[in-house]
């Protein structure tokens, strides 16, 4: 049984006749200690789908799901108490803004401690001890000196693996991280990273991976699911997609990677925007940008198809090796 | 944070002589002349009149008389009462206790009902609840103090009869003054129900005082908090499972309370003003009243003395208040 499985996930910001649909249909599974990547531009809503899975989708938006299930258990029959017990221990997440996802009033101690608290309970100085065991962890220098540092005294990355140590303490089997490298130095990029897939092999922790840097994907991921103004498009194994994508889209984005575009005189970009909340077109979502469009893709929106070694696709002429339309 | 105190006090000085200034100003721009004032109706000989000005130092250059002024605030001398001739600061510290008192039992008030309100009215933003809060609080800060407060005791003392209509005490109680403030010497007093009157006597002009207080500081809770609540560290501790009253009371309330410790700051300035006019009405025994009737007296030394200790509690306090902001604040606490 997979650990995460989520089955048309679909979210709605805004009431009335005609709700954003900031996320639609989505639906991917994450095995026991597999690294799932997501990719997509901004504003195909990697974020809100993966808030959705942790719960902390808030008021106007609305999240439906034919199914969303951890280990298991049907995450949509939880009470919010119930809920709130998986949320912290089992399923943990780390964010974008490390400099600003950690609470600047109160000290990395009690951050750290404060889910451990909540889940695990045990005495202060069991906490304590194992906050500065947490910190060490995720390699920051001479832990027990930096409980009682408040986060305006830390630096990006320093703070990244603070929320990381905060994440992990009560070993989580799911971790989200959601872009955790973006915000932070180049040279911080790596290291953090590879904090993560250490941490995560050792633990044979399952992550599911948000990014919208292919590279990182194909370095870390084991499968990815590329996303596109709010739906899959397609998803897979990481060798698979890479070597034959065959969603347009996929192909796009894999022949903007730099490395990809050698020879080239300049790098590849995708033509056009994603489509706002006011824009979507009828029929397939890429239509406006698609180098292959046909008449067909215009008025009728191609579902999600499964397809060889659990792959799926979301287009009418998916394409063949070779990179051509199929009929 | 010793330095971070001592940087803060280092900043009253130039306040404190900018409030001596206002008020040695205050008497010297009245115009007539001072003794002329004293003497009242009855007229005075010129001789007496070069006499008294010498006396009271009247005939020096203005920069000279500033200086004594400044030197003699300093060390608490304020003059004497042109009508009773005790020490200025000597009648303003019988009297303070109880404005003190009164003072205190308002923020109180105000603190204890406006901050859950704000916090309320935050999360449940858009409601009936939180359109109703703001309501009452625009109402209560437009409320004219005066006629609040007549409204109140005609209708609660005078219709209702349920406390009493001024002063602080049960005049058939008999008690001695220990603190000056009633709260304490009637709970050292063997008397009966002195306690319960010294509380009811305080509820009308609490709520008279808290009102426009309690108004300011729901609006900014709510508006601090709803910023608050936007926060990437509020998603965080969801995140991490906590639950939703502690997000909102630990995570949320502590930041937001920040922008709201300094409204708190410079409301005492409002409720000192409110105070004057408030002890006016029920007759309470405090600077305020002591204030006013000085003014319709004549009584200069008095009112310059008054104000100026007036002032000077109100720097104090906003003193007090950045260290608070200080404490609650971490990265103010370790700025250079
Ligand atoms: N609270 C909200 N209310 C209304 N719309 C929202 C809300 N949160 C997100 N959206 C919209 O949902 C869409 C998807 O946003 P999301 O943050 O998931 O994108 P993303 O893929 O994570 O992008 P990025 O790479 O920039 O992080 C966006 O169009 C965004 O404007
Ligand atoms: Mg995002």
């Amino acid at each position: 049984m997979a650990l995460l499985e989520i089955e048309n996930l679909t979210v709605e910001f805004g009431g009335g006749s005609n709700p954003f649909r900031a996320v639609e249909e989505v639906s991917y599974t994450l095995e026991k200690g597999e690294v799932l990547g997501i990719v997509g531009e901004s504003g195909s809503g990697k974020s809100v789908s993966s808030l959705a899975v942790m719960g902390l989708v808030s008021f106007p938006g609305k999240v439906t799901a034919s199914r969303m299930a951890f280990d298991g258990v049907d995450l949509q029959t939880l009470s919010p108490r119930q809920r709130r017990k998986l949320t912290g221990s089992d399923v943990a997440m780390i964010f974008q803004e490390p400099m600003t996802s950690l609470n600047p009033c109160f000290t990395v101690g009690y951050q750290i401690t404060e889910a451990l608290k909540i889940h695990q309970g045990g005495t202060r100085a069991e906490r304590k001890a194992r906050a500065v065991d947490l910190l060490g962890q995720v390699g920051i220098p001479d832990p027990a000196s930096r409980l009682g540092t408040f986060p305006h005294q830390l630096s990006g990355g320093m703070s990244q693996r603070v929320m990381i140590a905060m994440a992990i303490a009560c070993d989580p089997r799911l971790l989200v991280a959601d872009e955790p490298t973006t915000a932070l130095d180049v040279t911080i990029q790596a290291q953090i990273m590879d904090l993560l897939l250490t941490l995560q092999r050792e633990r044979g922790m399952a992550m599911l991976l948000i990014t919208h840097d292919l590279a990182v994907v194909a370095e870390a991921a084991h499968r990815v699911v590329v996303m596109y103004a709010g739906q899959v498009v397609e998803s897979g194994s990481v060798p698979a997609i890479f070597d034959h994508p065959r969603h347009p889209y996929t192909k796009a984005l894999l022949a903007a990677l730099p490395e990809r575009a050698i020879g080239a005189e300049r790098l590849n970009t995708i033509p056009g925007v994603v489509p706002g909340a006011h824009d979507r077109p009828k029929g397939c979502l890429l239509a406006p940008r698609c180098p292959h469009v046909q008449d067909r893709c215009r008025t009728e929106r191609p579902p999600l198809e499964d397809g060889p070694d659990q792959s799926r696709v979301r287009c009418f002429y998916p394409l063949d090796p070779d990179g051509v339309p199929t009929a | 944070m010793i330095s971070f105190v001592l940087r803060r006090a280092l900043l009253v000085i130039p306040a404190f002589i900018g409030v001596t200034l206002l008020t040695f100003a205050l008497v010297h721009l009245i115009p007539g002349d001072p003794v002329l004032m004293l003497a009242g109706e009855r007229g005075i000989s010129v001789e007496r009149h070069a006499e008294l000005m010498t006396q009271l130092g009247l005939d020096q250059p203005l920069w000279l008389q500033y200086a004594t002024y400044l030197g003699n605030a300093i060390q608490g001398n304020l003059g004497k009462s042109i009508v009773t001739h005790r020490p200025v600061t000597e009648e303003f510290l019988t009297l303070f206790p109880a404005t003190l008192e009164l003072s205190f039992c308002a923020i109180t008030f105000a603190i204890l009902l406006g901050i859950p309100a704000g916090v309320l009215a935050a999360v449940k933003r858009g409601t009936i609840l939180d359109h109703g809060v703001m309501v009452v609080s625009l109402t209560g800060y437009s409320m004219p103090i005066f006629w609040w407060g007549l409204l109140l005791i005609m209708l609660v003392s005078g219709i209702l009869g349920w406390t009493p209509v001024s002063g602080r005490m049960d005049p058939t109680i008999w008690m001695d003054s220990v603190t000056g403030f009633m709260l304490i010497d009637s709970l050292l007093t063997k008397e009966p129900g002195a306690f319960s009157s010294a509380i009811r006597h305080l509820i009308l002009p609490s709520l008279v005082v808290g009102t426009i207080p309690l108004a300011v500081i729901a609006r900014m809770t709510r508006s601090a908090m709803l910023e608050v609540l936007g926060e990437d560290y509020v998603r965080t501790a969801r995140a991490k499972g906590v639950s939703p009253l502690k997000v909102v009371m630990v995570h949320a309330l502590r930041n937001a309370l920040i922008p709201v410790i300094t409204v708190i700051g410079l409301q005492t300035g409002v409720l000192l003003a409110g105070a004057i006019l408030t002890e006016t009405i029920f007759a309470w025994p405090g600077v305020g009243k002591w204030l006013v009737e000085s003014i319709g007296r004549r009584d200069y030394p008095a009112v310059q003395g008054g104000i100026l200790l007036i002032a000077t509690v109100v720097i104090l306090v906003n003193l007090l208040v950045d260290v608070l902001y200080g404490v609650v604040n971490p990265r103010i606490r370790y700025r250079r």
